[in-house]
């Protein structure tokens, strides 16, 4: 076990490297001058344009730029954004947002998701059934953005229940609201994966050997059915909180959330290679991470993994 | 019939609460009258591209918090645009080469330093130092010695031109004579900086301590820019309010949503779905603000690019566009259409300077064009997003109507791309070419569009008759003078037509209910110092 999660670590070392160069290269080849439309309907006057490119080392060769970026980050600094913003800064007030989304988004994909899963899968056909895959058909079919713009507009000015966008701190209350505009897609997913494993597994053959030695419906359900089912639940959870640690672009963008998705795009609009980087770095990071607790969640849900 | 007891005591309580009510309604009217002054306000906002030093802020998105923050020696009138004194006291020239500047005693730094003439001078000469690499350097492109000072290793960092004379004066002398400059000393990029900031610009930068009605509080990248109050501020522009914060927003929709919602308190701007159908007139009603923005939207026939150095050519587009429609039904009444080269409401615009090459008339149109013999295809090229398209795309159409030739609309991914195509004169047809004035003066329509190699001269024009008489009105001292010789110049102009005018911005804003005024001043900025709110 130890040795698998070193194993798994030490992977992490050429993903790194060979991430950022890849995401340097391409924000560096980004076509387009940074400065071309930074001073209105006047050209910038030369002395900006020379000082702004010696500061961030503009006219080296990508690779001297990279690791001249590289060098910085080991040393605890994440670099600077063309008007003067540390970029370690503004990942720290942006991430605890994007992390408490995400899991916001996730929590309500698998509560509702996976309950929604097992009354279907359980029950068959029947009403239930029906409603449950009319709604994930229409869930999957709405692009998010549209969900979010409707939850805003209808929840928000119409009714005003809530606030149409989220104040600075993005308290969990007003985050539920995004967390499902965010969330409703995959909670689509997660309750027809769900929904099919289980009814596949209901007639499976340790199901009935647990039936047959007269277990109480509750542990058949709850121990020996929903425990082998949820494996393929889970590993799509895992993968989702990966991308959506990456940042809602659309939901942030929409309900005006100081996140990592809008930190990306601003990045990319400006051609700051440092603040795609550095975000991508962290991300990078995270979705390892977060692959290698899932892989880990398998032994435990699945006695007959084993990591030797 | 006779009535029951209870009906009449039913009949009591109505008529009683009837008057209670009344006397409420009534009590609020007058309190309406009334303006809170401790209150706070919020304005939509986006990420300011440059640290906020005022020589280096020069869009919307930082100069809504710099602009408050900063007093100049001059400032400009919300209504009109008319300049008044600000920070000076005086500002005297015989000949428009020499300018004796006294400043007013007794205004104070954030920090309590009191401004004197030295922070005036110390601020130009760092602001225009080369290797400070500012980006409104330009702006001091008049004074004298600036050559020196901006080159890339300059031997000096003080400008000749200027010179400390008191606590209290100081004196400025331009390379050659410019009537404009005590209108152009208004602009953000010419407010006194503190002793505190040469010690440390950069810290500065993100503590900025100015002289201005607002004082800086804290700011959060992408987040929000807070200010407040100043109460030692002397300017006749104080604000009404205590608080104020710039809040930004990612996507103008999700303000325009909390403005609707009271949740926001300004918005300079309206988003392209707002204004489409002219849905804003409904969603607003009296929360609407209109001004008048001292800007011009032009489209540039270049030079360069072949077949287009034809006047006939120039007259059948400009008759083929029609103007009056567009500005209707596409842009919604949010622009109104040109008639010259100079913003309406400025100080020395006429009416019809472009006469009847701006006016719809297909048929001339048409009899211009076969004048002309151009062949081929014709286009427009813009940067597509912010709803620049649109009426491009309208013109294009009118074009193609009226004159039976193929137009298209040519899109730039965004405002970057679009602006390196444009100053690298690497343009295939016409071009969009917008213009915003920096401070209120005809000069500021003329001399950086229309001279010989200015920096926003997007058609590549270039007309010796013109430069001398830009030349000849910069040198004259008398300000009527000056502004008729401008005027000739614009004639001038017109006769050629560079560029094409097009639309002229009214500038639609809007306020939340809490506010009870808010004007939108020429720069598209709120003017802070007509925001009243509501208590």
């Amino acid at each position: 076990m130890t040795q698998y999660i070193l194993r798994r670590l030490l992977q992490l070392i050429p993903v790194f490297f060979g991430t950022t160069f890849l995401i340097y290269v391409l924000v560096w080849a980004v076509p387009g001058d940074p400065f071309s439309g930074k001073c209105g309907q006047v050209a910038c006057p030369q002395a900006y344009i020379d000082q702004m490119t010696a500061k961030f080392n503009l006219n080296d060769s990508i690779f001297v730029q990279y690791f001249k970026y590289l060098g910085r980050l080991f040393t605890g600094d994440w670099g600077e954004t063309f008007n003067g913003n540390s970029i370690g800064d503004m990942i720290a007030t942006a991430y605890p947002v994007t992390v408490r989304l995400a899991l916001i988004a996730v929590a309500i994909e698998a509560i509702i998701g996976i309950s929604a899963g097992i009354l279907t899968g359980l029950r068959g056909k029947g009403f239930l059934d029906n409603l449950v895959l009319m709604s994930t058909t229409f869930l999957i079919s709405l692009p998010v953005f549209v969900t979010a713009i409707v939850l805003q507009l209808v929840l928000g000015t119409e009714w005003g229940i809530i606030d149409t966008s989220v104040s600075a701190d993005a308290t969990v209350g007003e985050l539920i609201v995004p967390g499902l505009a965010l969330g409703s897609l995959s909670m689509a997913y997660v309750a027809r994966l769900s929904r099919t494993s289980i009814a596949e597994n209901r007639h499976a053959d340790y199901v009935r050997t647990a039936i047959a030695k007269g277990q109480p419906r509750s542990r058949v359900v709850g121990v020996h059915l929903l425990r082998n089912s949820v494996i393929p639940v889970i590993t799509f959870l895992g993968t989702d909180i990966g991308a959506l640690m990456g940042g809602a672009i659309v939901t942030e963008g929409v309900f005006n959330i100081n996140g990592i998705g809008g930190l990306i795009f601003r990045g990319i609009q400006n051609r700051e290679g440092a603040t795609v980087t550095g975000v991508v770095v962290l991300l990078v990071v995270v979705y390892l991470l977060t692959s290698l607790i899932i892989d880990l969640l398998y032994a435990v849900l699945d006695p007959r993994i084993r990591y030797d | 019939m006779r009535l029951s007891r209870r009906f009449w005591g039913a009949t009591a309580v109505v008529t009683t609460m009837a008057l209670v009510l009344a006397a409420c309604g009534g009590g609020g009217d007058t309190k309406s009258g009334a303006s809170n002054a401790d209150a706070s306000v919020s304005v939509y906002g986006t990420e300011p591209q440059n640290t906020l030093i005022p020589s280096n802020t020069n869009e919307l998105g930082g100069t809504k918090a710099v602009q408050p923050m900063f007093a100049a020696l001059v400032g400009y009138r919300g209504d009109t645009a008319a300049p008044y004194n600000l920070m000076a006291d005086s500002i005297t020239t015989t000949d428009s080469k020499v300018f004796d500047i006294k400043i007013k005693q007794g205004w104070k730094f954030h920090d309590g330093t009191e401004v004197k003439a030295k922070n005036f001078v110390d601020a130009w000469n760092w602001a225009a130092y080369g290797p400070n690499g500012q980006i409104n350097e330009g702006f001091f492109s008049a004074i004298e010695g600036y050559d020196t000072v901006s080159a890339k290793a300059p031997t000096t960092d003080k400008m000749t031109g200027l010179k400390t004379v008191g606590d209290y004066e100081f004196q400025v002398t331009l390379s050659a004579p410019f009537s404009v400059f005590s209108t152009m000393i208004g602009y953000t990029a010419f407010a006194p900086l503190p002793d505190v900031f040469f010690k440390d610009p950069k810290a500065f930068g993100e503590h900025p301590v100015g002289n201005g009605p607002l004082k800086f509080v804290s700011r959060t990248p992408n987040v929000n820019i807070k200010l407040t109050r100043f109460d030692d501020y002397k300017g006749e522009d104080k604000v009404k309010f205590k608080d104020l914060e710039v809040r930004i927003y990612a996507s103008q929709e999700t303000a325009y949503q909390d403005l609707q919602s009271n949740k926001l308190d300004f918005m300079e701007t309206l988003p392209p779905s707002a204004i489409a159908g002219g849905k804003y007139k409904a969603d607003l009603g009296d929360k609407l603000v209109q001004g008048h923005l001292l800007g011009l939207s032009t489209i540039a026939v270049p030079y360069y690019v072949p077949g287009y150095n034809n006047p006939d050519l120039r007259k059948a587009i400009s008759l083929a566009i029609n103007r009056e429609q567009i500005t209707k039904t596409v842009m919604n009444d949010t622009y109104v259409p040109a008639d010259g080269y100079v913003s309406q409401g400025i100080e020395g615009y006429r009416p019809g300077v472009c006469g009847e090459f701006c006016k719809y008339d297909p048929a001339k149109a048409k009899e211009y064009f076969a004048k002309s013999g151009f062949k081929g295809k014709l286009t427009i090229a813009s940067n597509a997003d912010g709803g620049r398209k649109e009426p491009l795309v309208a013109a294009c159409n009118s074009i193609k109507n009226a004159l039976g030739v193929e137009c298209d609309f040519v899109p730039a991914t965004d405002f970057g791309q679009w602006r390196s195509i444009v100053v690298g004169k690497k343009l295939t047809g016409m071009g969009r070419s917008d213009w915003s004035a920096d401070y209120p003066s005809i000069e500021d329509f003329l001399n950086p569009i229309y001279k010989t190699g200015a920096s926003s001269n997007d058609s590549s024009y270039s007309n010796p008759a013109v430069d001398a008489k830009l030349k000849q009105a910069d040198g004259t001292a008398d300000k009527a003078a000056a502004i008729k010789l401008y005027q000739e110049a614009e004639d001038l102009i017109a006769k050629d037509l560079p560029s094409i005018p097009v639309w002229d911005e009214k500038g639609v804003a809007a306020k939340s209910s809490r506010l009870k005024t808010a004007n939108l001043d020429f720069r598209r900025l709120a003017d802070y110092s007509s925001i009243e709110v509501a208590s």
